[in-house]
């Protein structure tokens, strides 16, 4: 009796706490649509801080001069047009008729206003300065403007493309004034309705926006960063789409047939950086003694050829990413421009790599560890793991250091620049192959080779790329990136690994227009 | 006893600022926030623009000296990467602590107590064991693995509640809260319950050994003597002894509960401070992760004062002596 009665309590007391809310609808309207995204915004401020999730949030609410197609084709945004005049000035034409969301009109006034809040914005640990630096600005009328540099700028609507356009009145705003709402007065899609840090931002549709109006008139992006409970908020419905799904859930969710997935090859490269630089790299030591060489064996093509000789790629992608991951040869997929079509995968050859440790004067193998971070990247530490085995039976006998991300970032870095061979990502912003070339391949100098890890030099590579980012004819700049990208690669500056695929998981009367630049917009989010 | 807490006090800022100075060095010992911070691509002179707005180009020692100059007015410095007050930015998170905090208690003593008192009381019989051995589960089962099965049935595969977030908040007296609505309490129940498993067991434990203790004493049989029912004895007079050592307990699990409900809140995508904490770890964001822990520490030392206070209130054989407890 006893026993019935505790189950008969333990029953009532579940019931107790689930009924009163069995019967709650998700939010039934049809215009409404909720978003669950990975990163973590921290600010409505479009200038505050270059972070991803912020620069993806201030598109629902900002137009840029220049907006991104899904494949980060620059496309025409708050200006009509635009066209280089001769090497060092471009002129914009504005958008006529385009409106603030408090019903101001939008004029060259406006963009001029924005770019001069750019470097004022304070305490900004990230800031936009580099895209609107050195900047002749000439306002030719209320529509058009002209932009002179001192040196050819064929980037410039690609560098436009990323800083927003907020109300000439919201000049001197500062972050506290987005973040309460006050100065959230731009011209883009949504209007803004309320932010709360690590929950959720939300907004109602524009229905004056000059471009194609939103299905949604009422959206909420909340921020769930751990994914699995980004997936449990999907799979309850909860959330309509969510973006960053991780591998682990990924059969579960191609088994459902209320969910479906987007997927595009992104602009995300993982690779490895070696160290070009020392005499005596502190993490290869000889086979034999396990005492650290007195010459840097990375120095030497035939070892570093050997080591992406080692790496099995395809099995990379296929069995820890179940798939959702491409083979890299070179800085960005087929497609992007500037990303050269003979920059093919290299299949795994354990013999060719021994045969060329062999050559390179280690016919017993080297010793060395493998950095890199465990929390960054989808399955980086997986990756890591996978790694270390496929070096040890080409004769690179390896152990893996996986590490926080807060720890492997500064060390990795200037000025210690700590570890020998480490696996990093790069997404190119730009959406072309000059910001791999750029800052991972380009010697340390202002300007270039931010994150030049390894600090690969090859003069002959700068002086191609230098000539590429000087040249305004696409064609000819085009051609100019393939052959820096062929040398840099050939060189094996550094070792490619995969391209992520961007993946969003969604509701199966949902589609999604996937972007290569991970961004999560609801306006691209349509029924079917 | 004004001499017992001017000593308690004075040794409390003592443990705040060792506190500030292991948590300042120890998160410049981690690695350099603008390595988290800046955009991949930025250059030199970005970077030294970036290191000097945020006061990062002034030795760690000073650095350390600016901040406590500051703390003493009351200001811990500004979040690096909200660029919010960090004081401001843990008091905006509170309340969502606050109210899952205030639910786990509750379930805790609702739960904890009725069980505990019932397994006390009937030691042998079958439902005594049973929850015994569900209140071990209780104790050892991982918070992250509990609250992600709770998910997984309760929003995922019945539907009946939401899996993660903070649900519409209600304004009663003036005081915001998700408490006051059915959509708020739907979103809260979940980490409420995954948050109070431990302490429900905990205090099924407490309350199951002082019925234990309780039940064979002398004043026990001598109130059954005098022909007061079972009922009087058990709710009254036994249940008045067994909560002193509940109570001290559930006090300082409120102070648990409300510091490190990081899994929890984690797992639920709860919007409270225990997710604040987590997320300024992984970017360094100095200040408020100082802020944070320098307000946790004077929370304990608040709570651990008031107890012992309390205790020579409430029991008059506790005398708090000057010479330091």
């Amino acid at each position: 009796m006893q026993k019935a009665t505790l189950k008969a309590f333990a029953f009532a007391a579940a019931l107790a706490v689930a009924t009163p809310f069995a019967g709650l609808p998700a939010p039934a309207a049809a215009q409404t649509l909720t978003v669950g995204v990975g990163g973590n915004i921290t600010s409505m401020d479009p200038h505050f801080h270059n972070l991803g999730p912020n620069n993806n949030i201030a598109q629902y609410f900002f137009d840029r001069l220049v907006h991104f197609d899904a494949q980060q084709k620059p496309i025409p945004g708050l200006a009509e047009s635009w066209r280089s005049i001769d090497d060092n000035t471009w002129e914009f034409k504005l958008r006529r008729g385009v409106k603030f969301h408090d019903g101001s009109d939008f004029d060259a006034e406006d963009v001029v206003a924005s770019f001069k809040r750019v470097p004022w914005v304070p305490n900004s640990p990230s800031s936009f300065v580099a895209f609107v630096l050195g900047l002749e600005t000439t306002v030719v009328d209320s529509h058009t403007l002209r932009f002179r540099t001192p040196a050819p700028r064929p980037l410039m609507p690609i560098d436009f493309a990323v800083v927003n356009i907020v109300n000439r009145k919201n000049a001197e705003s500062p972050t506290s004034d987005f973040n309460s709402g006050a100065a959230m007065n731009g011209t883009g899609p949504f209007r803004f309705g309320q932010f709360a840090p690590g929950d959720r931002v939300s907004m109602t549709r524009n229905d004056a926006y000059w471009g194609e109006k939103s299905h949604w008139a009422s959206v909420t992006t909340r921020i769930i960063t751990n994914a699995s409970a980004r997936t449990a908020a999907l799979l309850a419905g909860d959330v309509q789409i969510i973006d960053q799904v991780q591998t682990a859930d990924l059969p579960r969710l191609k088994q459902n047939t209320n969910l479906r997935l987007e997927r595009v090859i992104g602009n995300r490269l993982i690779y490895l950086h070696l160290d070009h630089n020392r005499d005596e790299t502190p993490f290869l030591f000889d086979k034999a003694t396990g005492q650290p060489l007195k010459a840097n064996p990375l120095k030497d093509l035939r070892v570093r050829q050997a080591l992406s000789k080692a790496i099995n790629r395809q099995a990379l992608a296929e069995r820890i990413f179940d798939g959702e991951a491409i083979p890299a040869g070179g800085l960005l997929p087929d497609g992007f421009y500037g990303a050269s079509p003979k920059l093919k995968p290299e299949a795994q050859d354990l013999a060719g790599a021994q045969r060329l440790l062999r050559e390179a004067g280690f016919p017993n193998g080297l010793k060395m560890t493998l950095h890199g971070p465990n929390d960054r990247y989808p399955e980086d530490d997986k990756v890591l793991q996978a790694l270390g085995p496929m070096f040890t039976r080409a004769g690179i006998e390896t152990s893996v250091v996986p590490m926080p991300w807060a720890t492997y970032a500064s060390q990795s870095s200037a000025p210690t620049f700590a570890f020998s061979v480490m696996l990093v990502g790069w997404g190119s912003d730009t959406g072309e192959t000059s910001s791999p070339l750029r800052a991972l391949l380009a010697t340390r100098s202002p300007g270039f080779g931010a994150s030049n890890r390894g600090r690969y030099s090859n003069p002959t590579m700068d002086a191609l790329l230098n000539r590429a980012l000087q040249t305004v004819d696409p064609a000819a700049r085009e051609k100019l990136l393939f052959e820096a990208s062929e040398l840099a690669v050939g060189d094996v500056g550094i070792i490619p690994l995969y391209y992520q695929v961007n993946l969003w998981g969604l509701r199966a009367n949902l589609t999604y227009q996937a972007r290569t630049d991970e961004y999560t917009l609801a306006h691209l989010v349509k029924p079917r | 006893m004004s001499v017992f807490i001017i000593r308690r006090l004075s040794q409390s800022a003592l443990v705040l600022l060792i506190m500030s100075l292991l948590v300042f060095f120890g998160v410049f010992a981690i690695g350099d926030p603008i390595e988290i911070f800046i955009a991949a691509d930025a250059d030199q002179a970005e970077r030294e623009r970036a290191i000097a707005a945020l006061g990062l180009d002034k030795p760690i020692w000073l650095q350390y000296f600016y901040f406590l100059a500051n703390a003493l007015g009351g200001d811990l410095g500004r979040s690096f990467v909200f660029n919010i007050p960090a004081i401001d930015l843990i008091l905006l998170r509170l309340p969502a602590t606050l109210e899952l905090a205030f639910c786990a208690v509750f379930l805790s003593v609702a739960f904890g107590i009725p069980l505990g008192m019932y397994a006390g009381y009937r030691p042998d019989s079958r439902a005594a064991k049973t929850i015994m051995a569900t209140s071990i589960a209780g104790f050892s089962l991982p918070t992250f693995w509990v609250g992600l099965m709770m998910i997984l049935v309760f929003a995922v595969e019945l539907g009946w509640l939401p899996a993660s977030g903070r649900g519409e908040l209600g304004t009663f007296l003036g005081i915001q809260s998700s408490l006051f609505t059915l959509n708020g309490l739907a979103h809260l129940a979940l980490p409420a319950l995954n948050l109070a498993l431990f302490n429900i067991s905990l205090v099924i434990r407490l309350t199951r050994a002082g019925m234990r203790e309780n039940m064979p004493m002398d004043y026990v049989k001598f109130a059954r003597a005098k022909g007061l029912t079972q009922r009087r004895v058990v709710f009254v007079h036994v249940m008045k002894n067994i909560m002193i050592p509940v109570v001290t307990v559930i006090g300082l699990e409120i102070g648990q509960v409300i510091a490190f409900a990081v899994v929890t809140e984690t797992i639920f995508a709860w919007p409270g401070m225990g997710k604040l904490i987590i997320d300024s770890i992984n970017n360094l964001d100095r200040p408020v992760i100082v802020a944070y822990l320098l307000i946790i520490v004077l929370m304990f030392i608040v709570i651990n004062l008031v107890v012992d206070v309390l205790y020579s209130v409430l029991d008059p054989r506790v005398r708090l002596s000057d010479t330091g407890k």
